[in-house]
């Protein structure tokens, strides 16, 4: 009986990433961090906001991803995160529909 | 028997928590996007009063620790407990690195009349004011989480220093480790909208 649990569990948690795996994240990291501060330099005009924010949304999708290891989750942690993103989108998005027509 | 741990159960509920953390700054963001909406040259002025590249560093020992971090479960699922250990003082490390920037960066914008309530701040355009009290605002809330996660991670240390946290059982290293990560994520949206807004 114990055994079958010790399995169970096991099983549960089979995911290991490698130094190695962690390593190249954290290469991506850092080459997308010094890519936004160099690009900053440059005065894109009303794009300067849009092109930091996708940097950063792709490095939080990284950690996200790996570091947080949402990707060998199951399905309850990945809808319910989704869901929270949903409810920020909409958050964001209702109170700029409110302050840009006001 | 009663042994077994429902281990994405304990996943589940600190992933509960995090999602009302991300609402938590999720608000101060929106607050900031309106504002920035109102104000947008003075939010690129007062951009301009902060050191991108001691933030550009802070946003290095961040990632950095957070890797370490990672690699610290994996030292602990590989019952490497010497490696775990190592990996776990090298984040708390930067932890205290990022502490001792923001006391230094904090006390410069001091030393320059730029605090909340100064009398710089309250003589200068509305738009300067409100970028410096989000500022501290963010910030400051942002340090706090570092502190508690700095925290976490300490206890975590403690439990593998002392065996309760092993292969078998890791879930307490492995949410101050979310919640770490959940640190850094935060401050990968705070770098850009304070230091990099031009």
């Amino acid at each position: 009986m114990e055994d079958e649990f010790v399995n169970a569990n096991s099983h549960e948690e089979e995911h290991q990433l490698s130094y190695r795996f962690l390593g190249l994240i954290l290469g991506a990291l850092v080459f997308m961090t010094a890519l936004t501060v160099g690009v900053s330099y440059i005065d894109w005009g009303f794009l300067n906001v849009p092109i930091a924010l996708f940097v950063a949304s792709s490095k939080a999708t990284l950690v996200l991803l790996f570091f947080m290891h949402i990707k060998y989750e199951g399905l309850v942690i990945k809808v319910s995160f989704i869901s929270t993103m949903l409810f920020l989108a909409v958050m964001i998005s209702f109170t700029f529909w409110d302050v840009a027509f006001r | 028997m009663e042994k077994g741990i429902d281990k994405t159960g304990v996943r589940i509920g600190m992933w509960i928590f995090l999602y009302s953390e991300i609402i938590l700054f999720g608000g101060l963001f929106v607050l900031y996007a309106v504002y920035f909406h109102t104000f947008p040259e003075e939010f690129a002025e007062g951009g301009k009063e902060l050191d991108r590249i001691i933030g550009a560093a802070n946003t290095l020992v961040l990632l950095i620790s957070s890797f370490t971090v990672a690699a610290s479960i994996t030292a602990i699922q590989r019952s490497k407990k010497s490696h775990a250990i190592g990996f776990l003082l090298f984040s708390i490390g930067c932890g205290f690195v990022f502490l001792i920037n923001k006391y230094f960066e904090w006390g410069t914008k001091f030393h320059h009349d730029l605090y909340p309530n100064s009398d710089t701040l309250l003589d200068s355009a509305p738009g300067i004011n409100i970028f410096f009290g989000l500022y501290y605002t963010i910030t400051g809330l942002h340090g706090l989480h570092v502190i508690i996660g700095m925290v976490l991670l300490s206890i975590s240390l403690v439990l593998v220093l002392r065996n309760k946290v092993t292969d078998q059982r890791y879930a307490m290293l492995e949410n101050s480790g979310l919640y770490w990560h959940l640190v850094d994520l935060i401050w990968i949206f705070v770098f850009p909208l304070f230091y990099l807004v031009l």
